[in-house]
């Protein structure tokens, strides 16, 4: 099939039977005969087909007129509510812009399907491989080239290259090198210094006190019942700028996803005291970190009798009485407790900042 | 064929040079300078096949240029920064309220800019159909056997195209900076900051610091806007160049082999149909821009890393991962000091990239256990190879499965179920949900395959019940019309699994061919991969097929012409003004 892989008449050759497939039970019937279609043999029902055709491409004009009225006619603004909750502008935008491009669609292929010359035909293949010849001919090709330049003949020109070749993407990947700061780099005393900074830090200190985490206020424990919790964050992103102003821009978001905490209060002889904490809670009123352990989401599902706190991304659950250890869920390790204190005008406070790393896993944590 | 009936927008003969026209002076001066004529003549009438599954993959492509179209229009207005402003456009509830001016301006093109609502729902609308037309082309071509020889390539570029539209995604909808798309970074923060070794450094630099900086938006917004889609555009273009040079696949029938490509030419009317094709996806995108809501982000606020909204999920096509974060075990291990969260490690960073191998490496997989070298242009149906369906449909329910396990917390809500006994039932479903799949679709095929040899030797049902003179039942087989019993049969025969496993030794005790464990691992394969599988009849077991309709036709002789016959449901004669029965008794 070297020279007529494809022709006009191919729909005749089709019929031929294929020698190729040995294994036909049947005969290839070769491809069945063309039917002509209403429009092909009756003048009539072509002018029709003619008629829909520019129907739908004049139905796609009015819409884009549609749309350059509903543009000017329509403002936007927080009222999207008109028309059926939709807002109007986007309403009839859309509907136009929609309209104008369906017609043509619909359009061009009722033309194919109505009026274009619908006759099947017949292309032959290729095989994807080349010819012998031409494989042996570029076989040949490629060895003269590798031949001619020599690199086959001298190692030590060809070894250099390729690793000086290899080794010159190192100049692409080195220079993100300097994309952020590195972790040992952002801390107290070190390069990138700022309220909170550190992976394993946040912004707690002993003796700051545990606000609201919307409205800054300190909480007194007598302001809780039992079954209440609060989202408290640390002061320190309210007044812990140089000056005592409140942080704000980069260093306030990097301290809310570090400082958050949930404040709950129990029955005091419902908590379930891990060694050492026996006094890190105040009259049943008792704090974690909000962070998730698993991969940092921040948790509030809180179900008061069981205590137990769900996380929303994917259902880590922890039990508040119990040191909130991990009772459900893909978390591996407890929310990070906070100890709490009352200071003297009687407000909530941090009596020392969390003793782990709060937040998901990393490989230094240890 | 009488072709004088024929209108005359349809010439019989062949167009000629004869008389210049404005196409070819246009034409001519094109070559002059460029010399395309020699690839116009070969491609501007190739043929394309149709069937309505060959659509899927245009889908795809269409929904990438609105994508293109649209997201140039969302670029005009989006400013992907995360410096802080107080938000003072028309939205009333969140206005006064500091946010990122990424999100501030997504408000903006949200309320403020005539059409910007409508380019963004488009947007994302045209996102989903893009990964979505993507995955179901790839099970088209799967199922088919499209990915065989000589397509295997295309196949792994599909499958590119297919992770980094899933990427692309993810950067896209982390944009905004809106409640639910910063808790989806702060997840992905989780995640890297779980890879042994290098995680922290990685967070750190891509972050510009601790969570969340200020850089991740605008970086995150150079890979959505020119790195991701500049590999796209160029897979894409591939893509297409290989599907040309390849030719389409076509389905086997009367006059199509696997010598021959029949169909449209590509000039007119697959170019119309295709370019009418690209309208109506552009359309409907438009239409569901219209009507339908999605990803409102005014409703969830700006991000703030302290805050969460309950049933937080990421878009459809990132949810089969996170339903495996989610039915993880909590799994955690300290070694030397250092922290290996297998928890977070195994669901999102191993096992989508071992599923995403498994997926590129099926067409060598395939060939490499049937030991097929040659070239396939003929489509298979899924049934004629049973255990590779089987094997795809393992790995959807698979998928599924994983994706219901990410909406665990909507599923518990919703059928006031236990959200641990959801979690821990779909622990085992992942398993053994896919076997099961497996055996049943295998076992589905095969019977397919017999109900298709059954029809071919016996005929197909008429839904007429003979009675026989000795008062037996029995229900009337006609032979099927030769064009569908030649497109039923027109497939190869399996190959009978022969030689032996390795180190064995035939009955005159000659060892095996070939040696080595592999190869014994391969024989097995190879004769599992075939097992049981229904082979098309054989010309003996046809020829006895046909003898015996013949005999039972003779029996019937009489009926013939009648509307007992059967035959006018084939379209042999008509019998309205017949009866089974005289209508006067």
């Amino acid at each position: 099939m070297s020279d007529h892989d494809k022709d006009e008449h191919g729909h005749e050759l089709s019929n031929v039977p294929d020698e190729a497939v040995t294994d036909d039970l049947y005969p290839n019937p070769g491809l069945p005969e063309h039917h002509w279609r209403p429009t092909d043999v009756d003048p009539k029902a072509e002018r029709r087909a003619e008629r829909q055709v520019a129907t739908l491409f004049l139905l796609s004009v009015v819409c884009t007129v549609l749309f350059v009225v509903s543009y000017f006619t329509f403002q936007v603004g927080d009222d999207w509510d008109t028309i059926g909750g939709f807002g109007a502008s986007n309403l009839t935008l859309g509907l136009s812009l929609s309209g104008a491009l369906l017609f043509i669609g619909i359009g061009i292929i009722q033309l194919a399907r109505k009026l274009m010359a619908d006759k099947e035909i017949v292309e032959y293949r290729h095989p994807s491989a080349s010819s012998e010849a031409d494989r042996a001919e570029a076989l040949t090709a490629l060895n003269t080239g590798i031949d001619e330049s020599g690199i086959g003949r001298r190692p030590l020109v060809r070894n250099t290259m390729l690793g000086a070749v290899g080794l010159v993407g190192v100049t692409a990947i080195i220079p993100l090198w300097d994309l952020g700061p590195k972790p040992n780099q952002v801390g107290p005393g070190k390069k990138y210094d700022y309220p909170g900074a550190g992976i394993e830090n946040t912004i707690w200190t002993a003796g700051m006190r545990v606000v609201r985490d919307v409205t800054g206020t300190p909480i007194r424990p007598a302001d809780m019942e039992i079954g209440d919790l609060i989202n408290g964050e640390p002061a320190g992103i309210f007044n812990g700028g140089p000056d005592g102003e409140p942080l704000e821009g980069v260093v306030l978001q990097i301290n809310k996803s570090k400082g958050a905490v949930v404040v709950v209060r129990m029955e005091p002889d419902e908590i379930i005291p891990a060694e050492g904490r026996e006094n890190w809670a105040v009259d049943g009123i008792i704090c974690y970190s909000k962070i998730c352990t698993h991969v940092g989401c921040p948790i509030s599902l809180y179900e008061r009798t069981t205590h137990h706190l769900l996380c929303p991304c994917h259902q880590s659950t922890f039990d508040l009485s119990d040191s909130a250890r991990v009772v459900f869920g893909p978390a591996a390790r407890a929310l990070p407790q906070l100890p709490l204190g009352v200071d003297e005008e009687g407000y909530l406070i941090a009596t020392a900042p969390f003793d782990e790393p709060v937040g998901p896993s990393y490989w230094e944590r240890g | 064929m009488d072709t004088t009936k024929v209108a005359t927008s349809n010439t019989t003969t062949a167009a000629t040079t004869k008389k210049k026209n404005r196409v070819g002076a246009v034409a001519g001066w094109a070559d002059d300078r460029l010399g395309l004529a020699a690839l116009g003549k070969k491609q501007l009438r190739k043929v394309f096949p149709d069937h309505w599954s060959f659509m899927l993959g245009e889908i795809a492509l269409w929904s990438f240029v609105v994508l293109l179209l649209t997201g140039v229009f969302l670029t005009l207005w989006f400013n992907p920064s995360m410096g802080e402003v107080a938000y003072d456009g028309s939205y009333d509830q969140l206005r006064g309220i500091e946010m990122s001016e990424a999100y501030a301006s997504s408000l903006h093109i949200s309320f403020d800019v005539r059409g910007g609502l409508l380019m963004r729902q488009m947007h994302h609308w045209a996102a989903m159909l893009f990964v979505a037309s993507m995955m179901v082309h790839l099970l088209r071509v799967f199922f088919t056997g499209a990915f065989r020889k000589p397509r295997e390539l295309n196949w792994v570029i599909g499958c590119l195209l297919l992770i980094l539209g899933t990427l692309e995604g993810f950067t896209g909808y982390s944009l905004p900076d809106d409640l639910l798309s910063g808790t989806g970074v702060r997840a992905a923060d989780g995640f890297i900051k779980a890879s042994p070794v290098v995680g922290t450094y990685m967070s750190f630099l891509l972050f510009g610091g601790e969570f969340p900086g200020e850089a991740i938006i605008p970086r995150l917004f150079t890979v959505h806007v020119l790195l991701i889609p500049g590999l796209l555009l160029a897979l894409i273009a591939a893509h297409m160049l290989l599907l040309v040079y390849h030719k389409h696949t076509q389905w086997p029938g009367p006059g199509r082999t696997e010598q021959n490509v029949v169909g449209y030419p590509m000039l007119p009317v697959y170019a119309a149909k295709a370019g009418g094709f690209f309208f109506i996806v552009f359309g409907i995108t438009a239409m569901m821009g219209a009507l339908l809501t999605i990803n409102p982000v005014w409703k969830y606020g700006p991000y703030d890393p302290s805050k969460v909204t309950a049933g937080s999920q990421p878009d459809w096509y990132m949810g089969w991962p996170d339903g495996a974060l989610r039915i993880m075990p909590g799994l955690e291990s300290e070694i030397f000091g250092y922290t290996i969260s297998w928890n977070v490690m195994l669901p999102i960073l191993i096992l989508p990239i071992v599923m995403f191998i498994i997926l590129l490496l099926l067409p060598f997989l395939d060939a490499w256990i049937t030991g097929d070298k040659r070239d396939h242009h003929l489509l298979e149906r899924p049934r004629n190879a049973p255990t590779r369906t089987a094997l795809m449909v393992a790995l959807m329910t698979m998928y599924g499965l994983f994706w219901a396990a990410g909406g665990n917390d909507i599923i518990a809500i919703t059928l006031h179920a236990s959200i641990n006994q959801i979690t821990y039932f779909m622990r085992a479903a992942v398993i053994i949900g896919p076997i099961i799949a497996f055996f049943i679709t295998r076992r589905w095929c095969i019977s397919l395959q017999r109900k298709d040899n059954e029809t071919v030797l016996h005929g197909y049902e008429t839904g007429i019940i003979m009675r026989s003179p000795e008062g037996g039942y029995s229900e009337k087989h006609l032979p099927l019309p030769e064009s569908k019993a030649y497109a039923l049969t027109a497939r190869d025969r399996d190959p009978v699994p022969n030689g032996l496993p390795s180190g064995g030794t035939d009955a005159n005790g000659v060892p095996a061919p070939e040696g080595g464990r592999l190869a014994g691992l391969r024989h097995r394969l190879r004769t599992l991969y075939y097992a049981d599988n229904a082979q098309k009849p054989t010309p003996e077991e046809l020829a006895e097929g046909h003898h015996h309709a013949e005999h039972e036709h003779e029996l019937q002789t009489g009926m013939d012409g009648h509307a007992a016959d059967g035959h006018q449901f084939d379209g042999h004669h008509l019998v309205e003004d017949e009866h089974l029965r005289d209508p006067h008794h």
